[in-house]
């Protein structure tokens, strides 16, 4: 056996001792269930007093829900904690990350992860299988690989946001939960047609948090529809790139943070 | 001798006073939430053709800002700071002391609440009245019936929160608890959708229990969508799910403690 | 100070300054930024193998300091230099070379048992199973660890977690290894096992020791030489008996009396503390000046002795007077200033 891998070997860790207790894991995977249910409830209660949303129709609304919810469900498991930053400031546990030969980002990514998400995840893949067939969209190999690359850059793309979310902590400490309006209220925006925003909440969730490429451009390109003024078709193949800005932000952020945290600068 | 509750009251509100910063990031989340609920509510009744069950796009804009900035006070979802102390034995001093333990937390819970309303009240609002408008009654007595209408809302809040921590007597872990709690409570309050708008099955199981006494009834009452007679009605409904969950409350608290006693902790 | 025979430098800091802004609210709403000097010019050197106590005060500077040599905090200017290495600069690399205890944070994970994070720390330094097993072995007899290996480290006792944190810190062989109040909260057993595992590690494999303490045991104990810090300056540099000969080297006469009364001021010696309103008083005196008899006497005119006993100088309040003299000085400095 060579060097193993120090991340890999946390991350099984956490895993492994995820299993262990069995019993308040499936409670926990249940209460997930739950959590992605009551999302849709919104969905499902606006349908049963219309029949289209911002010029979708009930199993396209549904669609951009699943993506949204799948994606930040998949990343809210790998790297979710990372807004929990300030639990390890107040606790000093930080310095302990900051003493071993590794990436702090690293470590910190690695240190957690939480399986019962899976629950969510679950829930957001249902609603997709149920709905996917009940659009036009035409089953075939762009239809796969669109939503392969929408899961994938969807998911960096809250993955980003978290560390995103998990930098500015390092200043606002007491005040950590107002990153919850770029992660929760990210997911939230990105849930629903983005053509029933006003214009500067639509520019806001595009081009600051982009919750729209996640799954609404996606679905919009996916069943060729037109959405509203300045979001051509091909923006839907976007998410990806989208995640790399938000990922060199995020990076830049994090950089500074930890540099604000050592007093390196200010 | 002087009774000891409005001290306890006061207390609560100094407590959540000092986390200023908190306050603020909740606001803020609370207000982005706003937005993209009041576009959503407003996007369906476009959708159809101008109202929903008497929600027109103001009072449905109204209702999203409304409900964001009551969310806060009204405590929608479920904490677990009493649960801890359960789990830890800490509890057994709460009890060793000459106030009765679920008087005192309800005290405490309102002074809280007092503590919330203007701060995570008045940023939602006032995004909203900038961006959407808010469609609000003129009359005062409207406003008055309002404030028994939260504080009422807000106590049976503290009532159900208050039987969700102390299952902790029996549960070794009430997290899936809490999280159970707060998911059906974000959907039968009201607080994701109007619940005029729910289908009949669902309108069904929501008036059968105390949940949407929490938020929707004090929002129905400020935002005028019901008054005179009516409003009295949904008041009398409110206080009748507090007598409910406070008497259910003190059965099962005693249950709990006796059970502290007999297995010590 | 000379020095003939020269290991190489280990810790190396020079006119090392660090301040720390904190905003603390003022009234209801304003917040006031202020500036505050943790280390103040501190210049030091530790040789390899030497086992030095970095002692002082509470915000004295010791742990800042602690924290600058391991690159977790970056000075605000002078220069740092930890095995040759700048610390925030070559963070990871320098971890692979030190070791660092703090004694009220844990580096272990607790809800995994001891073993598992050993695991996870020979992962994390990339140590191949054949360099960290016989070390492991090893630590494991000789912090006697066995017994508590596969136990989660939250059901530890807090003696059991501090020997498995300064395991996982000597995992990985460093040669430098730095203490943050490693004895605090243990009792008197747990202390002395520690102590005597620390001594038996630096004659084993040579390791350089640097330990923050209030514990004089520790120092007593375990170190060759001593830093005073205070106000974040050096006050002192050099062993325990010079120490104790630089504030006079004190000798302290304990007397109780048959009522309480107030602090006894009396020629050729000073209160060093009074218990009891009173009732029990401690007088420091220099031997070279005058005579434990003498104080007695002068004593025994202003009150009623029941009891006395007279006890030889202790670190602690070698430390405490040096301070004491540092904080006059100060005052003499500020009156002047005013």
């Amino acid at each position: 056996m060579g060097e193993p891998s120090p991340y890999r070997a946390v991350l099984a860790s956490r895993v492994r001792a995820q299993f262990s207790y069995r019993v308040s894991f499936a409670s926990d995977v249940v209460a997930n269930v739950a959590v992605g249910v009551s999302e849709f409830a919104v969905v499902y209660v606006v349908f049963s007093r219309v029949d289209t949303l911002g010029g979708l129709d009930v199993w396209q609304a549904a669609l951009v829900f699943a993506l949204a919810n799948l994606t930040f469900a998949l990343a809210d498991l790998a790297v979710g904690h990372l807004d929990r930053l300030p639990r390890h400031l107040r606790a000093g546990t930080l310095d302990a990350f900051l003493l071993r030969p590794a990436s702090l980002l690293g470590q910190l990514a690695t240190s957690e992860v939480s399986l019962k998400r899976l629950g969510r995840v679950g829930v957001a893949l249902a609603v997709l299988v149920v709905a996917l067939p009940r659009t036009d969209a035409p089953a075939d190999l762009r239809t796969a690989a669109l939503l392969v690359t929408a899961t994938v850059g969807g998911t960096a793309v809250f993955a980003a946001v978290f560390v995103l979310a998990g930098a500015l902590q390092f200043w606002l400490v007491e005040g950590a939960e107002a990153v919850n309006s770029i992660t929760y209220g990210g997911s939230n925006a990105a849930s629903y047609p983005a053509s029933v925003f006003p214009d500067p909440l639509r520019w806001a969730f595009t081009y600051v948090v982009p919750a729209t490429f996640v799954a609404y451009l996606p679905v919009l390109t996916l069943l060729g529809l037109p959405g509203p003024a300045g979001s051509p078709s091909w923006l839907g193949w976007c998410s990806p790139a989208a995640a790399l800005v938000v990922a060199g932000v995020a990076g830049l952020a994090w950089r500074a943070g930890v540099r604000y945290y050592t007093g390196a600068g200010s | 001798m002087p009774t000891p509750y409005p001290a306890l009251l006061v207390a609560g509100f100094r407590r959540f006073s000092t986390y200023r910063a908190a306050t603020a990031a909740g606001a803020l989340t609370n207000t982005v939430f706003g937005a993209v609920k009041a576009a959503v509510l407003v996007g369906t009744v476009a959708a159809a053709g101008g109202s929903v069950s008497g929600y027109g796009a103001a009072q449905a804009a109204t209702f999203a800002w409304v409900t964001q900035a009551l969310l806060a006070p009204v405590a929608v979802f479920a904490d677990d700071e009493l649960a801890q102390r359960v789990r830890t034995g800490d509890v057994a001093v709460d009890l060793a002391r000459p106030v009765d333990l679920q008087l005192a937390a309800w005290a405490d819970d309102l002074g809280r609440a007092a503590y919330t309303v203007l701060p995570r009240g008045l940023p939602p609002l006032a995004v909203g009245a900038l961006t959407t408008g808010l469609a609000l009654p003129g009359r005062v007595d409207g406003y008055l019936l309002a404030v028994v209408a939260l504080a009422l809302g807000v106590s049976i809040s503290f009532g159900c929160r208050h039987l969700v921590n102390l299952s902790a007597f029996w549960l070794t872990d009430v997290r899936g608890l809490t999280t159970l709690y707060t998911v059906v409570a974000t959907v039968l309050t009201g607080l994701s959708v109007p619940v005029g708008w729910f289908p009949p099955w669902l309108a069904v199981l929501a008036a059968a229990t105390p949940f949407p006494s929490m938020l929707q009834a004090p929002v129905d009452v400020l935002t005028g969508r019901v008054a005179g007679a009516e409003a009295l009605r949904v008041l009398a409904t409110q206080v009748a799910w507090l007598g409910a969950v406070l008497l259910l409350g003190r059965v099962v608290l005693a249950r709990g403690s006796r059970r502290l006693v007999v297995q010590g902790g | 100070m000379t020095r003939r025979t020269s290991p190489e430098v280990v810790l190396e800091v020079r006119d090392l300054v660090r301040d720390y802004v904190v905003r603390r609210p003022v009234g209801r709403f304003r917040r006031e930024r202020r500036v505050v000097r943790a280390v103040d010019g501190l210049s030091l050197q530790v040789r390899a193998g030497e086992a030095v106590g970095f002692i002082g005060a509470n915000g004295a500077g010791k742990s800042t300091t602690v924290k600058l040599l391991t690159g977790v905090l970056v000075p605000t200017s002078g220069t740092v230099r930890t095995c040759g290495l700048e610390p925030s600069r070559q963070r990871r690399e320098l971890a692979r070379r030190i070791g660092v205890v703090f004694g009220q944070r844990s580096q272990l994970w607790w809800d995994l048992p001891l073993a598992e994070s050993f695991r996870l720390l020979a992962a994390i330094h990339r140590l191949p199973r054949p360099a960290w097993e016989p070390r492991l072995a090893d630590l494991v007899d000789r912090l006697d660890l066995g017994g508590f290996l596969t136990t989660p480290v939250r059901q530890l006792s807090l003696g059991q977690r501090m020997r498995g944190e300064v395991a996982a810190a000597l995992l990985h062989s460093p040669g430098v290894l730095l203490l943050d109040e490693p004895t605090i909260g243990l009792d008197v057993l747990a202390s002395e096992r520690l102590r005597r595992f620390l001594r038996s590690e630096r004659e084993e494999h040579g390791t350089t020791l640097l330990l923050t303490t209030h514990d004089m045991g520790d120092v007593q104990r375990l170190c060759d030489r001593v830093l005073v810090v205070d106000g974040g300056r050096l006050a002192y540099d050099g062993d325990l008996p010079g120490l104790a000969r630089r504030v006079g080297a004190q000798r302290v006469l304990v007397v109780d009396l048959a009522a309480p009364g107030p602090p006894l001021h009396v020629e050729g010696a000073t209160v060093l503390a009074v218990e009891g309103d009173g009732l029990r008083q401690r007088l420091a005196f220099s031997p070279e000046r005058t005579t434990a008899a003498e104080v007695l006497a002068r004593v025994a005119a202003v009150a009623d002795v029941r009891d006395l006993s007279v006890e030889e100088p202790d670190v602690a309040d070698v430390v405490r007077q040096l301070y004491a003299a540092a904080a006059q000085e100060q005052r003499r400095a500020g009156d002047r200033e005013s």
